[in-house]
């Protein structure tokens, strides 16, 4: 066994376990900080595979975005765990009877020698001076072209419709407005004289 | 790496629309409530224009640019028009519904561009890639649409039904490409029919990646089995959604399949043709049999659907030139019916009431002789009663079935037409033969009237002159 598989083994392991942990945790942060991890072990081993580009992106996007807002939302929002799995050990029998039907067509299909060394040789190794990210680049910008606009169409219309389904002005919210700020005279606009009678 | 910029000619009704939407999206921030009409104007004029430049560009031969992401051929110019047409009559019909219930907002429309934007893409795909970002675009942007009245619970939970069990079907459909994509080394679709040509059927692979990308085109269909969320999002949306949803997606979907396993996978036909069999019958049967249970005249409708689809799937399960070409013609020709029925289900309704029984219906002739004529046609166009464009959609596509030798599944789509002859039946019945239960007057606008006019007598006019859309099918088809 070389190093390298050594690595990949062990990485593997941890992300076999982490997946576990994610969905048989009671608490959902728990869940959450192990998907992190997840994303983190899976990061290690696209690493082994050379790409270097994308386990990059995959921590940055992953790890340090969307698993970080799923955080806040998951400690903003005040999910009953009792009502969520209400249903677990009911529908648990039936789940892993079609997980297990599942596992076994794929591997039926996957593991019958389709892919096996014979028909792929295994990819050669790069040079060390290799760059993976250039390489991604040239073919987005240039070959891909398309594809990359119309995704880009895709990001502008998950905005629109998620400002459009959300935003809503509350009559009760309170707002600044600079320009009404700035125009303020000393005077009448900032005190206001009462009369009143005089006390004793 | 040499780039060459390609000629963006091909690709220019796209990038007009893009534009277009955008300026409309700016635009409309600076108007005011009621300006509002302007950001419509705006739009129908943008989707008219975009048909006068299908037109400039077109031409008989296929062009392949931006390293074969992208083709532009007769089949994808037709749909096109067809596409932006539509979708113009469908927002004219809405704009009455929207205005009456405060959803009239420039949204509405950005949203409804995109969608028409992403069914166009899918038009003209080429590889894999491009097909299923137009998807997800039109995907995308339909969920939205459907949440768009958020005030409306069954709306809500109607979106959140379409958005879970669409990405659903879309990891499917991604699951599927990415098998053949192993088993073929490509996304373009020229080449991966020729590596599927070369390594036949024997590549289990492939075979199981094409089972993955039916299902999920069955789901974008909405054919049975996966035709669950149909009956729920056609009822829980506003029916101007409704109404767009039903119509122009058919179409997108047509062009989605014919891409998808014609272009790309058409040497894997034997395999594809048992699966869509299969999808068609259950369609057909059970879409046409639920549908006579309802009371919901958008359900009635939804379940309509799923039979017409039915149709639309033995066309191409055919699989010969006759065949794509009868589909073709029915996706668009119910895409006309279906802008009809729903735009006279939008005409019916009015500020705080939704005609969506199918007792708001009884004595039409009685309101408006007119309009429940215009139904007529509508509902028999979809049995499918001569001399309506709707039997000879349905000819063709038996027609196409019985020249593959299948005479059995033309029998079994003849039945099931039959069997839903009776809920058709039963709204005319209703019209004509019972007494009004509400007496309100129509209140619908000018605009709206002519537009209905047209869209019924059309189903007169193809009918008695089917070889006007049927010849143009035939050409587009015929140079795949």
């Amino acid at each position: 066994m070389t190093f390298e598989l050594f690595v990949f083994y062990v990485f593997a392991a941890i992300l076999v376990f982490a997946a576990t942990m994610v969905i048989t945790r009671k608490n959902p942060v728990h869940s959450a900080l192990f998907l992190v991890l997840a994303f983190f072990t899976s990061a290690a081993i696209w690493l082994l595979a050379e790409a270097e580009f994308l386990a990059i992106v995959l921590v940055l996007v992953y790890v340090g975005a969307v698993m970080v807002l799923f955080l806040f939302v998951v400690m903003m929002l005040d999910i009953d765990i009792a009502t969520m799995r209400a249903g677990f050990v009911k529908n648990l029998p039936l789940a892993i009877l079609i997980a297990i039907a599942m596992v076994i067509e794929i591997f039926l299909v996957i593991g019958s020698g389709s892919f096996s060394l014979d028909q792929f040789a295994a990819p050669l190794p790069l040079p060390a001076d290799y760059n993976n990210t250039a390489s991604l680049g040239n073919i987005l910008y240039t070959e891909y072209m398309y594809p990359f606009e119309v995704a880009a169409v895709i990001l502008l219309v998950a905005i629109i419709a998620a400002i459009g389904l959300t935003m809503r002005k509350r009559p009760e919210s309170k707002y600044q407005d600079p320009s009404k700020q700035v125009r303020v005279k000393k005077g009448e606009d900032r005190i206001t004289v009462l009369k009143m009678d005089a006390e004793d | 790496m040499q780039f060459e910029m390609p000629s963006l000619i091909p690709v220019l009704p796209e990038l007009f629309l893009l534009t277009m939407t955008c300026v409309i999206l700016v635009v409309d921030l600076f108007l005011k409530e009621e300006q509002r009409v302007i950001s419509y104007g705006l739009v129908q004029i943008s989707l008219l224009l975009s048909v006068c430049i299908v037109y400039l560009t077109s031409g008989a031969e296929a062009e392949v640019i931006f390293y074969g992401s992208v083709i532009r051929d007769p089949m994808g110019d037709v749909l096109k028009v067809a596409i932006y047409l539509i979708s113009a009559g469908a927002f004219l019909y809405s704009k009455d519904y929207l205005l009456d219930r405060n959803l009239f907002k420039g949204e509405f429309y950005v949203l409804g561009l995109f969608a028409v934007l992403g069914m166009t893409v899918m038009v003209s795909a080429n590889s894999f890639l491009t097909v299923y970002l137009g998807l997800e675009l039109l995907a995308l942007s339909l969920y939205a649409l459907v949440a768009f009245d958020r005030d409306s619970k069954a709306g809500s939970e109607a979106a959140m039904k379409y958005f879970v069990l669409g990405a659903l079907a879309s990891g499917m459909l991604l699951y599927g490409i990415s098998m053949i994509y192993g088993a073929t080394g490509s996304i373009e679709f020229p080449q991966v029919a020729k590596a599927v040509a070369e390594t036949g059927m024997d590549n289990m692979v492939l075979v199981f990646g094409l089972v993955f990308v039916v299902i999920g085109l069955a789901f974008k269909f909405g054919a049975v089995p996966l035709h669950m969320w149909v009956p729920d999002v056609y009822h829980g949306a506003p029916t101007a959604v409704t109404l767009f949803i039903g119509s122009t997606p058919k179409i997108a979907a047509f062009a989605l399949a014919m891409r998808l396993l014609v272009d790309g996978l058409e040497p894997l036909h034997a395999d594809w043709q048992g699966m869509l069999v299969i999808l068609a019958v259950l369609s057909m049967a059970l879409g046409n049999v639920i549908a006579i249970a309802q009371t919901n005249i958008k359900r009635m409708l939804a379940y309509s659907t799923i039979s017409h689809v039915g149709f639309i799937l033995l066309g191409i399960l055919a699989g010969t030139s006759k065949g794509y070409t009868a589909a073709m013609f029915y996706s668009i020709v119910y895409a006309i019916m279906a802008l009809g029925g729903f735009g006279i289900v939008l005409l019916l309704s009015r500020r705080g009431f939704e005609a969506e029984n199918l007792d708001d219906y009884k004595g039409l002739h009685d309101r408006s002789p007119w309009f429940a004529a215009m139904m007529l046609l509508l509902m028999f166009s979809m049995a499918g009663v001569p001399p309506t464009v709707g039997f000879f959609a349905k000819m063709f596509v038996l027609e196409a079935v019985v020249s593959i030798d299948m005479t059995w599944l033309a029998l079994v789509g003849v039945f099931f037409s039959i069997i839903g002859v009776y809920y058709y039946l039963r709204i005319v019945k209703l019209m004509y033969f019972d007494k009004p239960t509400d007496d309100t007057p129509l209140t619908a606008g000018l605009d709206t009237r002519i537009a209905l006019s047209v869209n019924g007598l059309m189903m007169l006019a193809l009918g008695m002159f089917p070889a006007a859309i049927l010849s143009i099918c035939a050409a587009a088809v015929g140079s795949v």
